[in-house]
């Protein structure tokens, strides 16, 4: 049996085996400064070139679309900073979802502060916002559209490509970017057909390290200097270039597995866990049907998420609580869904790898019930 | 050039004969809280502490902010060590005190020759520091009555000290005078300004913490480290009693009427906090309560809390209101930590109606299921304990 059961990869991944390796050979071997004009700097440039390639496939897009960032949340910083500068004579709407991750909520926040309209679309009952609240959104003085490709605590999958539709019908001169921080490596994702212009992706979520990430954007987008330095990276993120960790997330996009065979597998793992949670008889399920495989939300009504999560912690298994405690803190998606009280105190977040197998379930499953009998109920 | 911090004792002069044991007690806390910045001496003569660095090497900026967060300190100064002889003092005078006296209008000088054997009386010494610094400072005028800043220079034995103005220090008598107490803390607002408080009034602090996993957090416990850390640079080093409290708050909740909970948590908690407490020889319990700030604070519970104990408990913040509790906890940097979000013993099992006007017969009643001895010896057995500094 395995020592530990990680079930919180949506919050962290564990390395792979070619990140580390990728990174190690990189620091050893090829240390140099990219932008050096000799032999030492040219073979740390080939990791950036190497990276970009391999990003660039991965997303299906160009290596010279690809820019590299401390993460995700800079990538969104970028993104939005960026594209609102870059738009803010053209209109003064900016349309998103309610249920966006804080670095793309607050910078937008940010805006409306300034006066820009921010229009936030709240998900219905099945998680995803309104096709059609979309279409009525997006008027012909938005600037920015900012949607999530994967709702990082319940798993759904929002409608990021018909946004794209809806602008080209509006003649809308807005700017489309998509947080795929939680899509990237687990769906195809294609920025070209998705029809987003920014796109954000993170290492550590997918096997990688962390204090890297990608932005994407658009061949022929321009986006003002936000930050300035040496020149590196367009502009659009200058400063000497991180090549270990570039190196390391070309190692952990490498070793990503077929995007279509990995979500089938992942299917039936996650069908495997949805039938021995339901036969516990003590879940509720706040993912939808539908939502992305990797992601379970649940409930255990009657427990606290906090307990639980210490309880489990103490069997070796590590989930996410889905909210946070009485003392405070929030969670924007449970609480947009309106879902009652008791359940979002209750809430889980159960988040699979590559690395988890069907026995992983088993152990949670036999936790949650042992949870139930040896805890007292809140 | 060489600095020292001069220290004017604040209440410790009222003291009668125990002052010097005051003194001693507060030289010995400067000790302490000094080891960080370096090697210094610490002598007292007079009703003067003299703090004087053995070197270069010594952190004099970190030093005057520990001396200022000293309990039994009114106020203090830094000042200049100079040769005791009038031309050195007229250098060196107008050059150490730049910056205060480009800043301000006006000045006096204060002369004090406690060595008779200079040649000059303390007026002629004023009145020769007062003209070099106007040569040097010609936009300042003397004002004997109501100057922005006294300038002082006092001849000692061994050297002649220069100083301008005074900081004030932290007040109250110094740690372990009064004394020696246990505050409950929980991880809230209240009680590590509750402690902060006493700590003041020249107690020494031990404290005791109740921890109920899987219900309360790993980090509860670390987040009452971090508070506690934060008051001992005022006390002094803390002794952290941590009480498993998990097992008692599973029998409260299986046992006890729901409305009761929290009034026999608490309970629970003050006896087992005066054995611990009384073990280790404190004279009372310290907590954080302030009346009617939440159902287990009003009259009628602080009084089924209390009967359980014979211990006096006190409560520094009882008549505070929070924002005056908030406006210490930002003063002493407990306030962010204080608001970390994590489950504590008295976030789980919350009562969804609380009993406010109990009594201690209906307690009693109420808590008669447990068995309260095994209980409470149970926890004080496994009781862990820990040193905070």
């Amino acid at each position: 049996m395995k020592d530990i059961v990680y079930l919180d990869n949506s919050a962290t991944t564990k390395p792979c085996k070619e990140a580390v390796e990728y990174m190690n050979k990189a620091m050893c071997d090829s240390w140099g400064n990219p932008s050096s004009l000799h032999t030492i700097g040219i073979t740390a440039e080939d990791i950036l070139i190497s990276c970009k390639e391999a990003c660039a496939k991965a997303l299906s897009s160009r290596p010279d679309e690809i820019y590299f960032t401390s993460g995700g949340t800079e990538a969104n910083n970028i993104a939005i900073n960026g594209a609102l500068l870059a738009r803010a004579k053209q209109g003064n709407r900016i349309v998103t979802t309610a249920i966006e991750h804080p670095s793309v909520a607050e910078v937008i926040n940010s805006f409306e502060a300034k006066g820009f309209e921010v229009i936030r679309l709240s998900p219905q009952a099945d998680g995803k916002i309104s096709i059609e609240d979309l279409r009525c959104a997006i008027t012909k003085s938005t600037i920015l559209v900012s949607i999530m490709l994967v709702n990082n605590e319940i798993g759904t999958i929002q409608p990021v490509k018909e946004a794209s539709a809806f602008i080209k019908e509006v003649g809308a001169p807005a700017i489309l970017h998509c947080d795929a921080v939680q899509a990237f490596g687990k769906l195809p994702v294609r920025p070209s057909a998705l029809g987003v212009d920014l796109l954000t992706a993170s290492g550590h979520k997918i096997h990688g390290p962390k204090g890297i990430g990608l932005l994407y954007k658009r061949k022929g987008l321009h986006l003002p200097a936000l930050t300035f330095g040496g020149g590196q990276q367009e502009n659009l993120r200058p400063g000497t270039e991180p090549t270990p960790l570039i190196a390391s997330l070309e190692g952990a996009v490498r070793a990503l597995p077929a995007t279509a065979t990995q979500l089938k597998k992942m299917s039936e793992l996650n069908a495997y866990a949805k039938k021995q949670l339901a036969a516990t008889g003590i879940v509720t399920f706040n993912s939808p049907e539908d939502a992305l495989p990797y992601i379970i939300n649940i409930s255990v009504p009657g427990y606290r998420s906090e307990t639980l999560l210490h309880f489990l912690d103490a069997q070796g298994i590590y989930v996410s609580s889905g909210s946070a405690c009485a003392k405070g803190g929030q969670s924007p998606t449970l609480d947009a869904l309106k879902l009652d009280k008791k359940r979002i105190d209750s809430a889980l977040r159960i988040s699979f790898s590559r690395d988890n197998t069907p026995e992983d379930i088993d152990r949670l499953c036999d936790a949650l019930l042992r949870a139930t009998q040896k805890l007292k109920r809140a | 050039m060489k600095e020292i911090i001069l220290i004017k004792n604040g209440e410790l002069a009222l003291k009668g004969l125990n002052r010097s044991t005051f003194e001693d007690t507060l030289i010995k806390s400067l000790k302490l809280s000094l080891k960080a910045c370096g090697e210094c001496t610490i002598r007292k003569a007079q009703s003067t502490i003299y703090i004087e660095p053995k070197d270069d090497s010594f952190d004099f900026e970190e030093g005057l902010d520990r001396v200022s967060k000293v309990f039994g300190i009114a106020a203090f100064s830094r000042a200049r060590v100079c040769e005791k002889n009038i031309d050195d003092i007229l250098a060196a005078a107008p050059e150490y005190l730049a910056d205060t006296l480009r800043r301000i209008k006006t000045f006096k000088v204060e002369a004090k020759r406690a060595d008779k054997r200079f040649p000059l009386t303390s007026p002629e010494i004023s009145a020769q520091v007062g003209g070099a610094i106007l040569s040097a400072f010609p936009h300042l005028r003397v004002d004997v009555h109501n100057p922005d800043e006294i300038i002082t220079v006092e001849i000692r034995d061994f050297a002649a000290y220069i100083r301008a103005g005074q900081l004030p220090g932290a007040g109250g008598l110094p740690v372990g005078t009064a004394g020696k107490a246990a505050i409950l803390i929980s991880g809230g607002i209240d009680s590590p300004v509750a402690a902060w408080t006493m700590a003041k009034r020249g107690l020494k602090l031990d404290a005791i913490h109740f921890a109920s996993p899987p219900y309360t957090s790993p980090r509860a416990e670390q987040k009452v480290k971090t508070l506690l850390s934060k008051v001992a640079v005022y006390s002094g080093t803390i002794k952290l009693a941590i009480v498993p409290f998990t097992e008692i708050q599973e029998k409260i909740a299986a046992e006890c009427p729901e409305e009761y909970f929290t009034l026999i948590m608490r309970r629970m908690m003050m006896r087992i906090a005066e054995r611990i407490a009384s073990y280790h020889k404190c004279g009372a319990l310290i907590t954080g309560e302030s009346l009617g700030q939440v159902a287990s604070q009003t009259l009628p519970a602080i009084g089924v809390t209390d009967c359980v104990t014979n211990m006096p408990v006190l409560r520094p913040l009882i008549g505070s209101d929070k924002e005056e509790i908030i406006k210490i906890s930002r003063k002493i940097d407990t306030f962010e930590t204080s608001c970390l979000p994590f489950e504590d013993c008295c976030t789980v099992f919350t009562p969804k109606h609380p009993k406010t006007r109990p009594t201690p017969q209906l307690c009693e009643q109420a808590e008669a299921a447990l068995h309260i001895p095994e209980l409470i010896e149970k926890a004080i057995a496994e009781t862990e304990f820990t040193y905070i500094d």
